[in-house]
Formats: structure tokens, C-alpha cells, sequence
């Protein structure tokens, strides 16, 4: 009885701290979704499905969160792979650990000073004049949509090399070898054994970096320049701009939504390719 | 093979290199270095707006840091070995809590204190009639109470590891021998799990540190460190921004290496390789 008592004294204030700070600002969010706008800004309550027949007057931000975010996992994928199979299969032990941890940090610095650099380096005075004074001619490369997707894969590719690399290096290296021992050439092993076996990893790393992407701000905030914008964009407009939070509120739970769907559709996924979920938080 | 790693690496820290390069350029553009110099750096520290900015954010990452660290191991503690119907609402609260993107989180808690401020608000004016009322507003208390929801969610997975690979007998030795559950937990859990919290406490204050997305919305009157700088680049590129970001840069860097090097040290387990 004493030890149930402390149990719960024990969880309490983080307790509280969850139900005021994260479960009742989420109810609230899904019943401003149903309200209406004020007319000087914030919101009325109401019940109408007003707001969500609205989402297509934001319809260009959708299309582009979900073009950019897909196209960006793949790119991250693509280029985080090669790294992770190298990291797991080809790297001296002696200096995994840091090259792993080389690879963590730059997820935990500032991603506004590191989308800033990349501006720094794409705007005006950086690149496009190296470009132009080697003599290839003027380019834009700041505000596009290639900026972002620079500022995307740089972001967010240690979320997806770590995964990657935890289920290369669980695999058991000697299904390679008896692969090998069978006489399949190297590429053979490398797609009937490593990639299908790493499979549940590049799932696990997708649906991390897709659903981060999808609430992405910052990185088409500042290297998008206002052509190029997320969902994010939308609601950071909706919120501190136009002040119509029961819109905001709609388009921040469909965006749930579509989160959520992703995540069922990975865990339905997961369970088919029968792998174990890796608990792998990034830190 | 290893040729291609290297690339990568030149690609995730060539633009960090850049701009710590460029802080110390003597010129203001980007396009050419003119020569060494410092003075960016004391044009960023003895601007009012950037000292201030600076003091706002080491308080909130303080205090968030210091709250989720306490708060997030005794969660962690009582939560060691539960299982039923509250672990599975702990386990959902957290993976909540890491996996709904800031920008949501922000917004649903820049409403939701608004509308209850809205509420208390005119109580406390009743309760106190000589119109010295407090009046709750959007600033330190929400800015700290946000960031502390995100890095109690980190301490707790963190500690988790720790907790799942440590060894119960330990604890059990130390009651069989008569010592009272607080010194057990003095003499025993804390030393073998202080890395842990240390690490974690770390890893928040650099979360805190480096939020923009969620302090945007909750911060009010306030004005952190990244927001600044977020606003200060809308304005153009300076070369005291390259100054400014070196600075959180480095600080961030000290402080994750230092999270990494505790947690990778002490008794090694599965989870915490991932970690």
C-alpha cells in the first residue's frame, strides 16, 4: 500500500504537467477547429464544420508539404543509406562510436543557425556569385524549391542514418557469408540479404523524417523565401498574422491527421514485414 | 565507400564552418574575406537587444532544463517495471509529446493558456478589488512550462534505458540488508542513474536553448535567443548573425558532446546505442 501511494506521488507533477501542458491544449485545439472566427480575431464558439469545408483556400500549401516531404525522405534515404551500410559494415570499430556521434550532433545544433548558413552560402553573395565569376552565367539558387530540399536532406539526415544503421548492424553477418559461400556475387547478397533485411529500418527512418517534414516551418520559411511554403507557413499565418484561429485549428488537425495515418500505415507495415519495432530515440 | 562518408561529413558540417569562418571576417560580405577580426563579436555582445535576448533564453532553458530533469526521473522511477493500463497512458502521453510536430504543440499551447488566462484572469481582478489583480500573461511562465513538457518527455526515455539495463538485485541487496527504501534509492539508484540524468538534463537545456518554432508562439512579450536572430535575418544577412550563431553553435556543441560522452560511458545496452 505504501509503495502504491509513492508510485503516485512519484508521477504526479510530470502528471499534471502532461494533462495541462499537452492533453488540454490538444482538446482545445480540436474544439476551436469547430468554431468560428471573430471578427477582430480569435475565435467564437461554435459548432460547425465550417472551417474544414474551407481547407482548399489554403490548397497550395498542402500540395506542397506533401510533394517537397516525400521527395525529401527519398532524398534523405538516397543519400543517408550509402553512409549508414558504411558506418555498420565497413567502418573500423575502433572509431564508430564517433563517427555515429559526428553524425547526431549537427540534429541537436540549432537547425535555425544551420538553415541561416544555408542561406548564407546560396543567397546572392555566396554560390551564385562563384558560379557566375567562374563564368557559368547568372543563377538564382536562394527561394526555390531546390533551396529547400537543400535545407531539408541537410536537416534531417542524421534522423534517417541512424535507424538505417541500427538494423544494418543487427543483421547477422553470417547470412553474408553463407550468401557468399553459395557463390552470389556481392550486389546479389547486397539485394536478396542486406536490403531486404534492413527494410524495417528505412520504414522506421522514412515515417521519422516524413512526419517531422510535415510540420516543417523554418527551413521554407527561410530558404523558400514565401514561394516556396509547408502547412507550417499556413499556420504560423493563420495564427500570428490573420488571427483566425478556428481555421488555424482545422488545418493544424488535419495536418494530425495526416500524421497519423502515415504512422498507422508504417505500424501496419511493420507488422507485415514482421520486424520488431526499434525504439530509437534520437539522442 | 569510405570516400562517400567523407563527402557526407564535409556536407553536414561545411556550412557550420562557414559561418564560424565568416564571423571573424573583417568585412561585411560573404563574398570575400578581407581579413581577421573579432569585432563582430563585441558588436553582437554589446548590442542591448542581443544581451537580453541571451539572458531570457539561459534562464528558460535553466529552469525547464532543471524541472524536467527532477520531474521526468521521478516519472521515470515510478514508472520502472509498471505495466498495465497506466504504463500503456504514460507510453502514449510521451511518444505524443516527442512525435507532434513544435509547430502544433505551440499553437494548441498559445490557445489554450490564452483562453484559461482569459477565464482566470477576471477571478483574480474579483479576489483582489484594489486593481493590483495579477494578471496571467504569455511570457517566462508558459515559455518554461512548454519547453519543460518537450525535455521531461527526454529525461523519461532516457532514463527508461538506463532503468531497464541496470541491475535489480542491487537494490534488492541494499533492502535485504535493512537499509530504508530512501536510502536504497540514495546510496544505490541515484549514483547508477545520475549519468543518465545528467545527460538528460544536458540534452534539455540545448533543446530549450535552440527552440524557435515553439517559443514563437507561447514566448508573448518575450524575445529569445533564436527568435531574434530569426527576426534579425528577415531583415538581411549580417555578419553579427554569423557571430551571434557561432556562439550558440559552439555552446550547443560543448553541451551535446558532453550528453554523449556521459551516456555512452557506464554499463552499455541495447537501447543505448540507438541513443
Amino acid at each position: 500500500m505504501q509503495r502504491r501511494l509513492s508510485t503516485w506521488l512519484l508521477l504526479a507533477p510530470a502528471g499534471l504537467w502532461f494533462a495541462v501542458m499537452l492533453v488540454l491544449p490538444l482538446c482545445f485545439v480540436v474544439v476551436f477547429s469547430f468554431g468560428e472566427r471573430a471578427a477582430a480575431g480569435g475565435y467564437v464558439p461554435a459548432f460547425t464544420f465550417a472551417q474544414y469545408a474551407n481547407l482548399p483556400a489554403r490548397a497550395a500549401a498542402f500540395k506542397n508539404t506533401l510533394m517537397l516531404a516525400p521527395l525529401g525522405t527519398i532524398l534523405s534515404l538516397l543519400i543517408a543509406y550509402p553512409l549508414a551500410y558504411f558506418l555498420a559494415m565497413q567502418a573500423d570499430p575502433k572509431w564508430r562510436t564517433l563517427l555515429l556521434i559526428l553524425v547526431i550532433v549537427p540534429f541537436w545544433t540549432s537547425i535555425l543557425i544551420r538553415s541561416y548558413a544555408w542561406i548564407f552560402i546560396l543567397g546572392g553573395q555566396g554560390l551564385p556569385a562563384v558560379i557566375d565569376w567562374l563564368g557559368f552565367g547568372q543563377v538564382r539558387l536562394i527561394n526555390t524549391p531546390f533551396a529547400v530540399l537543400t535545407g531539408i536532406v541537410y536537416g534531417y539526415l542524421p534522423l534517417m542514418v541512424l535507424p538505417v544503421y541500427v538494423s544494418l548492424e543487427r543483421l547477422d553477418k553470417r547470412l553474408l557469408e553463407a550468401s557468399a559461400d553459395l557463390g552470389a556475387p556481392p550486389l546479389r547478397s547486397f539485394l536478396q540479404v542486406t536490403l531486404p533485411l534492413s527494410l524495417p529500418g528505412v520504414a522506421t527512418g522514412c515515417m521519422l523524417v516524413f512526419i517531422l517534414l510535415m510540420g516543417e516551418f523554418l527551413i521554407p520559411a527561410m530558404l523558400g523565401g514565401g514561394k516556396v511554403f509547408f502547412i507550417g507557413n499556413a499556420l504560423v499565418d493563420l495564427f500570428l498574422q490573420s488571427r483566425n484561429w478556428a481555421f488555424g485549428a482545422a488545418v493544424a488537425v488535419t495536418l494530425v491527421v495526416i500524421m497519423l495515418v502515415t504512422v498507422s500505415l508504417y505500424m501496419w507495415l511493420m507488422r507485415r514485414m514482421g520486424g520488431v519495432r526499434d525504439d530509437v530515440a534520437l539522442m | 565507400m569510405r570516400l562517400y562518408a567523407f563527402a557526407v561529413y564535409l556536407f553536414l558540417y561545411l556550412p557550420i564552418a562557414v559561418i564560424a569562418i565568416f564571423s571573424f571576417n573583417a568585412g561585411r560580405h560573404a563574398s570575400q574575406f578581407t581579413g581577421f577580426s573579432v569585432q563582430w563579436y563585441g558588436k553582437a555582445l554589446s548590442n542591448p537587444f542581443v544581451t537580453e535576448a541571451l539572458w531570457t533564453s539561459f534562464i528558460v532553458a535553466l529552469t525547464s532544463a532543471l524541472i524536467a530533469s527532477v520531474f521526468g526521473t521521478m516519472a521515470a522511477l515510478a514508472l520502472q517495471g509498471m505495466k498495465g493500463r497506466v504504463r500503456v497512458v504514460a507510453d502514449a502521453l510521451i511518444y505524443v509529446a516527442v512525435m507532434v510536430p513544435g509547430i502544433v504543440i505551440g499553437i494548441a499551447t498559445l490557445i489554450a493558456l490564452v483562453t484559461l488566462f482569459g477565464w482566470i484572469n477576471p477571478l483574480l481582478a474579483l479576489l483582489a478589488p484594489e486593481g493590483q489583480a495579477p494578471q496571467l500573461s504569455m511570457g517566462y511562465g508558459s515559455l518554461i512550462a512548454a519547453h519543460a513538457l518537450f525535455s521531461m518527455s527526454l529525461v523519461i526515455i532516457i532514463l527508461r534505458a538506463r532503468l531497464a539495463g541496470m541491475d535489480r538485485s542491487l537494490m534488492e541487496a541494499s533492502a535485504d540488508l535493512y537499509a530504508s527504501p530512501f536510502a536504497t534509492f540514495r546510496q544505490v539508484t541515484l549514483p547508477l542513474i545520475f549519468p543518465g540524468i545528467l545527460a538528460g538534463f544536458l540534452l534539455s537545456f540545448t533543446f530549450s536553448f535552440d527552440d524557435f518554432i515553439i517559443a514563437f508562439f507561447v514566448a508573448g512579450s518575450e524575445t529569445t535567443l533564436p527568435i531574434y536572430v530569426f527576426s534579425s535575418i528577415r531583415r538581411g544577412v549580417t555578419p553579427e548573425i554569423n557571430a551571434i550563431g557561432t556562439m550558440v553553435l559552439v555552446v550547443s556543441l560543448l553541451l551535446l558532446v558532453a550528453a554523449q560522452v556521459i551516456l555512452r560511458r557506464g554499463p552499455k545496452k541495447e537501447g543505448a546505442d540507438a541513443a
